[in-house]
């Protein structure tokens, strides 16, 4: 394996990371949007946003994490992708503005109007951002970015039908694993009637997910051709299958209500997806115009990144895996029962004690 | 005559929209992020502190300060986190020429950065959720690892800006290609350093001085509790510790800026004709080619600059036709970050030495008015410190290597999104304020636990 390629997968497992959490983030979101009016939405909204509250900021790292790494390997492609296709990576951009913002101060709008509001800004950035970077990737992969300085057209690099399939791919699958990951939070926490609402959705969205990737093969057989020769000459075609396969597996997990199988059957089907088009697209950065080699930078950089690639592993990992424990054994949800030493309790204690006379407001 | 004629000349030439909009548009959302990013890298050592003396004293008021922050801090981190998010696409949105032939010469501490962004915001969320969840113990210590991740980041960050500022690391072949890049090189550049403390001490000062300045308001209002004391006495020790040492790296950074960039320091210093004996210029403004309405004290600006009142000063005269930066916007910025760091360590010496004498912050209204301003005034100062910095640099977006002009994006749009950027902070920096407001009032009505769409009495 090449210094290029290698690190071209240290950014592959960036963007798959991406998909699959800050995907989920994602899909929290536009169930947030979908949840109807207050009455009816409140429960579900509360429980998503448990799920992501002390997560989403981690996840979102991994979108900072690829586009540092590409614009360091790869600088000519980076920067060819980012002038041609503007308008998407902009309203992305803002999107990621809106939506984090608006959920941090969602909590604190005490009027129900302005709590919509943000609630609105959220959850509508939700679903624009993951359906922007969608066309990017489609701009892509359909060979519409060419090298240069805003070299590509301006438009059509994102409004074909790759990057819509790409769009439309990217919101629905985001809905999909949220979903389906959201159901098992519900079930832990005791909340059979929102685990078996989640259910619901994740069933349904998976079946819409299998059936927009299906249509999808037909949009890059004529389309994207060097994407889809790619998948077809290599043994892509057969990861493509696999990610069919996990995608029904999940689906029936669902039904049957096998809660961890369906979790990672869903996760499986994601990655699936994005490696496919990886091989797919190999040995191109940029379809028919710059070759992951030609694209790369010095080896003296590669060898740097995959130094402070190390780096990450060592010291932001297990920190990563300690707040996905937490998380993932409720530790950290706001509605479980509070323990007795905590910084809380603490407080409490204190004031109880009458420690609270020294305040003389 | 000269020099003016040739500011104009190469802007006219470029007369190009894209440059404008794009300059503008950096320029919003840097200045815009860097006010978070400072919160973000020397809030959690505040709240740390504060935390840290409730768990050991078993102080109520310590405990109660760390948890009203720690609101406040989570809103602050979150608008941090997507500002940041939308200048790594801007780098590459708005300056491909400098990102596509450099972005792997200076790719690798934002590699690094991106490390320490992980830790930041994994342990931000643990702390934040933590409260009533972990033992109080781990809970506390979780907030030593977003202190120094906040310290690491920001070293990575400026390394960057000091390599525009000074670049190293690689060499021009004669056929204009890039070679022997190396960017460990590139990353340790002699600048970085001094660069970096100087925005530590920054960030430390514009928090601390903001936050204390929110209580010595409540102060002047008649509030004397102990949270009001407590909470004016942390940030504002913290700031007023960093206030002169900040001053002292100051010093060293414009020094070092005469022999690194004489373009910038002769246009924030305001001289015209390299000379000995140099005077100091204190405002004025710079009209074809002649300081207008200055105060010169004679000798100082020699003496400044190199310890030696017959020292040899550059002026402008020492910069290339074409190349003068915009003076008279750097010399001014200068002049006020100056002035405001001479007041905030008049003020942070008033403080210690009423403490030294009374143990005991000044009665004096006069410096509770004072504190009062002094958040605002640092963090004038802060965006003051990076218009000489960014502006001083001008025409070069890499000092004597790339031209501003040929890094800009040639993208249709770029006007429109600097609108919609400018739109979008001017409301998201409304709403934070007042959303900052909120948190506090509610806070003082004790009612801190409130869940969106939650099941009643649930707290986070
Ligand atoms: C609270 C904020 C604050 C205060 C009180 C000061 N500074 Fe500053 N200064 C900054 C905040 C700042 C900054 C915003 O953080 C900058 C921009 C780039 C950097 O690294 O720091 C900066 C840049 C900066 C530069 C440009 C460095 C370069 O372009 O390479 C010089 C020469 C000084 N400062 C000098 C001073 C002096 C002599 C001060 C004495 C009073 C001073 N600063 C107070
Ligand atoms: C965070 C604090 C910073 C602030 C407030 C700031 C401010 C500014 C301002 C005011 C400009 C416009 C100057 C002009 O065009 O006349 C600018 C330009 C720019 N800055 Fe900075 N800057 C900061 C840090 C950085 C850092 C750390 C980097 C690089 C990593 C950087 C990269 C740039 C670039 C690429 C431009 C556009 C080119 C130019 O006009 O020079 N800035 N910045
Ligand atoms: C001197 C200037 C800067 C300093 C000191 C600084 C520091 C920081 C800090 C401490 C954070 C994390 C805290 C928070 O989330 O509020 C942060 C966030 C971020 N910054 Fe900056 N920054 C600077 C300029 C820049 C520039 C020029 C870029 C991009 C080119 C950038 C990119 C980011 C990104 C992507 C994030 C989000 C990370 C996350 O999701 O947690 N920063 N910055």
């Amino acid at each position: 394996m090449t210094l290029a390629n290698a690190v071209l997968a240290v950014i592959w497992f960036g963007v798959i990371a991406y998909a699959v959490f800050g995907g989920a983030d994602f899909g929290a979101g536009i169930w947030d949007l979908l949840a109807g009016n207050p009455d009816k939405g409140e429960r579900p909204r509360a429980l998503l946003e448990r799920s992501i509250g002390p997560v989403w900021e981690a996840n979102h790292v991994w979108l900072i994490f690829v586009l540092v790494y590409l614009w360091t390997a790869f600088p000519e492609a980076f920067v060819s992708i980012m002038t041609t296709l503007y308008i998407p990576m902009m309203l992305a951009g803002i999107g990621i503005v809106l939506r984090g913002s608006s959920f941090a101060f969602r909590k604190w709008a005490a009027q129900l109007r302005y709590r919509r509001m943000f609630g609105i800004g959220f959850a509508a950035a939700s679903l624009m951002t993951p359906f922007f970077l969608g066309t990017v990737a489609g701009g892509v992969a359909s060979g519409r970015v060419p090298i240069g300085n805003a070299a590509g057209d301006a438009w059509t690099s994102w409004i074909n039908p790759t990057s819509m399939l790409g769009g439309t791919l990217a919101v629905v699958v985001a809905a999909y694993v949220a979903a389906v990951l959201t159901a098992r939070d519900a079930a832990r926490s005791d909340e059979p009637d929102l685990a078996s609402y989640f259910r619901t959705r994740a069933l349904v969205s998976g079946v819409v997910a299998g059936m927009v990737a299906f249509a999808g093969i037909f949009v890059i057989r004529s389309d994207a051709p060097v994407l889809f020769s790619g998948l077809t000459d290599t043994y892509g075609g057969a990861v493509v299958l696999l990610s069919g396969v996990a995608g029904a597996t999940s689906l029936v997990a669902i039904y049957l209500r096998k809660r961890q199988l369906s979790r990672i059957a869903a996760v499986v089907a994601t990655v699936a997806i994005l490696w496919g088009w990886a091989i797919g697209q190999y040995p191109w950065l940029l379809p028919d115009v710059l070759t992951i080699e030609q694209g790369a930078a010095t080896d003296a950089v590669l060898v740097a990144l995959l130094v402070a690639f190390v780096g990450a592993a060592l010291l932001a990992v297990p920190s990563l895996i300690w707040l996905y424990t937490l998380t993932d054994s409720g530790a950290l949800d706001t509605a479980r029962p509070i323990r007795s030493d905590t910084s809380d309790a603490l407080l409490q204690d204190l004031v109880a004690a009458g420690n609270e006379t020294n305040l003389d407001d | 005559m000269r020099i003016e004629e040739s500011v104009v000349e190469p802007l006219l030439a470029v007369v190009d929209a894209n440059l404008y909009a794009a300059r503008y548009q950096m320029a919003i959302s840097l200045g815009f992020h860097i006010i978070l990013a400072s919160f973000g890298v020397a809030y959690p050592f505040f709240t740390f502190l504060a935390h840290y003396r409730g768990y050991r004293k078993r102080d109520v008021v310590g405990l109660r300060l760390a948890k009203r922050w720690s609101k406040a801090m989570a809103v602050l981190f979150a608008v941090g986190a997507v500002s940041g998010t939308i200048l790594s696409f801007e780098m590459g949105m708005l300056w491909p020429g400098l990102m596509g032939p450099y972005g792997d010469v200076i790719g690798l501490p934002f590699a690094l950065e991106g490390i320490f962004f992980f830790i930041e915001a994994i342990f931000i969320g643990i702390y934040l959720y933590g409260w009533n969840r972990l033992s109080a113990r781990v809970h506390l210590f979780t907030l030593v690892p977003i202190a120094l991740s906040g310290l690491a980041g920001s070293f990575f960050i400026l390394t960057v800006n000091s390599w525009m500022n000074g670049p190293e690391g690689f060499t021009i072949a004669p056929d204009g290609s890039i070679t022997d890049i190396n960017p460990w090189a590139a990353m340790f550049n002699s600048g970085a350093l001094v660069a970096w403390l100087h925005m530590l001490l920054a960030a430390y000062m514009m928090a601390g001085f903001l936050l204390a300045s929110t209580y010595a308001v409540r102060w002047l209002r008649g509030n004397r509790s102990s949270v009001t004391r407590l909470g004016f006495l942390i940030p504002f020790t913290v700031a007023a510790i960093a206030a002169p040492l900040q001053v002292m790296v100051g010093d060293i950074a414009a020094r070092a800026l005469m022999e690194r960039q004489p373009a910038k320091f002769a246009a924030m210093e305001l001289l015209p004709d390299t000379r000995t004996r140099a005077p100091l210029t204190v405002g004025g403004i710079y009209v074809d080619g002649e300081v207008v309405g200055a105060i010169e004290i004679p000798l100082l600006g020699s003496l400044l600059a190199t310890r030696d009142v017959n020292g040899e000063v550059p002026g402008l005269d020492v910069v290339p036709d074409g190349d003068v930066p915009p003076v008279n916007v750097v010399h001014i910025a200068f002049q006020v970050m100056v002035g405001i760091g001479t007041f905030l360590v008049i003020l942070a010496g008033w403080f210690g030495w009423s403490w030294f004498r009374r143990r005991g912050p000044p009665e004096s209204k006069l410096f509770w008015i004072g504190a009062s301003s002094a958040g605002v005034l640092a963090l004038i100062a802060l965006e003051a410190g990076w218009t000489v910095t960014e502006v001083g640099r001008q025409p070069w977006i890499v000092w004597q290597i790339v031209r501003t002009s040929d890094a800009v994006s040639a993208s249709t749009g770029i006007v429109a999104s600097a609108i919609a950027i400018s739109a979008l902070y001017i409301v998201l920096g409304i709403v934070t304020i007042v959303v900052l407001r909120i948190i506090a009032r509610r806070m003082d009505a004790g009612d801190d636990v409130h869940t969106p769409y939650g099941p009643s009495g649930t707290s986070t």
